[in-house]
């Protein structure tokens, strides 16, 4: 384990405060010009836009999760373990073919577009890829599932006779979800949307593939600095950088776990 | 959610979302018409696919890369597993913080800190970026998987039966290997499914990984798709969700078995 995941983060660490060697490898002297170097508004605003992408993808996995684990939780019956199961498969079919799926769907000529223009409701193809709505659309898709399952825990261990005490008492349905089931299942809320959170900061495949490098988020910064650009440093320390804040919002959703 | 029809709507809907881009990548996959307009039923890009050389060394790449680094990771994480239930390692808790971390790093900076690993090696031995670099990847992430699924079989099982073999004149590796090892069997099973899937699927760490000449079929993907759509990828595309469906459908089954 050590070997493995510890030892090759201890070089990065070592790189991220080296400077860029002449043929894209590493050299003296030692120097935080690369940490410094991320001030930089060019970086700052990428930094940004991870920020609100991961955000905006949290809020709508919550959205469209919650309705969905509630369901599943109230209705599924016997059918729950199948149910549950068509959330989950997804997420472990090909990420890669699930994204690519989606430029099949949006590009010029693609399916979505191609049947606007047969039903005469537009006359030039809408330009739905490569920019950030198509990124947000591939970010939710994929990781709704990782939503489901904890909020779905979460409200399956509702008690249901409180919904009850809450209806006996005169609260319409509308006030019972907001004053009774939301507040119970916050566990869940929290837990699913840091799973999201977390795993939005660090996405490649989709803003790279969906967005068509325009809308670059921090993960793609890394690998350019790795690939075209070569500078390793600044790669190291944008890499530690990232990691650095996804473990920050790990510890800050911990911290409440333990209050509660 | 109000009304009892609005929620079961919104399911459906959800489930369309999650389950339709794939479904028409795959009904257009047998397509005719290299086109989004249907013309008519045709296996021709089966067939293109199956005359492929790029693609079907490729394949022949992944199903190496993830056996060999299925085989290694499942030998190790089930004997770390054990090794960390079974005696009192000193920093236990500090593994347990290392696991997790393992667990919820960007993919980007697991793979570029195994390249700067590697390129850091590279410097004293005559060795190069190719296959078993990405199989050594593989091995390093999915140990962390293998190491929590089999854990969780381990806590199930009944120590009286070990403490039985071990009164019964069974040595500790005669002990390990016929009662130990056969109990946590359907539990070694779904961690070996999860890293074989893992493995296959990878792009992000096996691109960075991955020398001149050892390309996988994710990286075949990936390199067409951002070209944009081709009806071959479209075929490939199928044949990979419907073979990880099926591991996946047996990595579920598993799973429910062992933890019954």
């Amino acid at each position: 384990m050590g070997a493995f995941f510890l030892l090759p983060l201890l070089i990065v660490l070592a790189y991220s405060i080296l400077s860029k060697g002449d043929y894209g490898g590493v050299a003296l002297p030692v120097t935080g010009a690369n940490y410094i170097r991320f001030l930089d508004p060019l970086y700052l605003r990428i930094l940004g836009r991870t920020f609100w992408m991961a955000a905006l993808t949290t809020a709508l996995c919550l959205a469209i999760g919650y309705p969905l684990a509630y369901f599943i939780a109230f209705y599924g019956g016997r059918w729950k373990p199948a149910l549950l199961f068509l959330v989950v498969m997804p997420f472990w079919t090909s990420f890669l073919v699930r994204t690519y799926a989606w430029i099949f769907l949006l590009r010029d000529t693609g399916l979505i577009n191609t049947i606007l223009i047969r039903l005469g409701w537009i006359r030039a193809p809408l330009p739905l890829l490569y920019n950030e709505g198509a990124v947000l659309v591939g970010l939710v898709y994929g990781f709704l599932p990782l939503t489901v399952l904890p909020l779905y825990a979460s409200i399956e261990r509702l008690d249901r006779t409180l919904l009850e005490a809450a209806a006996d008492l005169g609260a319409r349905p509308a006030v019972s979800l907001a004053r009774v089931t939301v507040p119970l299942t916050m566990p869940g809320i929290y837990a699913g949307g840091v799973l999201v959170f977390i795993s939005a900061l660090g996405a490649y495949i989709t803003p790279d593939l969906l967005g068509g490098g325009k809308s670059i988020l921090i993960g793609n910064l890394v690998q350019n600095q790795f690939t075209t650009a070569r500078d390793w440093p600044f790669g190291a320390a944008v890499s530690l950088l990232l990691m650095a804040v996804v473990v920050a919002a790990l510890q800050l959703y911990r911290r409440r776990e333990e209050a509660a | 959610m109000r009304g009892s029809r609005a929620l079961p709507a919104f399911a459906v809907a959800a489930y369309g979302f999650l389950h339709l881009p794939v479904l028409v990548l795959i009904v257009f996959s047998f397509n005719e018409s290299r086109f989004t307009v249907w013309t008519g039923l045709s296996w021709r890009w089966y067939r293109e696919l199956a005359r492929s050389t790029r693609m079907l060394e490729a394949l022949g790449n992944s199903l190496l890369v993830a056996v060999a680094s299925t085989l290694i990771s499942t030998a190790i994480g089930t004997l770390c597993a054990y090794a960390m239930s079974r005696h009192r390692i000193r920093g236990a808790r500090v593994l347990d913080a290392v696991l997790q971390l393992s667990i919820v790093t960007p993919e980007i900076v697991t793979g570029i800190s195994l390249l700067a690993f590697f390129q850091f090696v590279f410097r004293f031995t005559d060795f190069g970026l190719g296959l078993d670099t990405i199989i050594i990847a593989h091995v390093a992430f999915s140990i962390a998987f293998v190491l929590l699924v089999v854990r969780v079989r381990l806590a199930a099982l009944d120590p009286a039966l070990e403490e039985a073999a071990m009164d019964l004149g069974a040595g500790p590796v005669t002990t390990f290997f016929r009662v130990t090892l056969p109990l946590l069997q359907p539990g070694i099973v779904a961690a070996a499914l999860l890293a074989f899937i893992l493995s296959f699927d990878d792009y992000v760490i096996t691109s960075l990984v991955a020398g001149v000449g050892s390309e996988t079929l994710p990286m075949v993907i990936y390199s067409m798709a951002r070209r944009g759509v081709s009806p071959v990828v479209n075929a490939l595309s199928a044949v990979l969700v419907v073979a990880l469906g099926a591991l996946i459908l047996a990595a579920d089954r598993l799973q429910r078995r062992s933890a019954a």
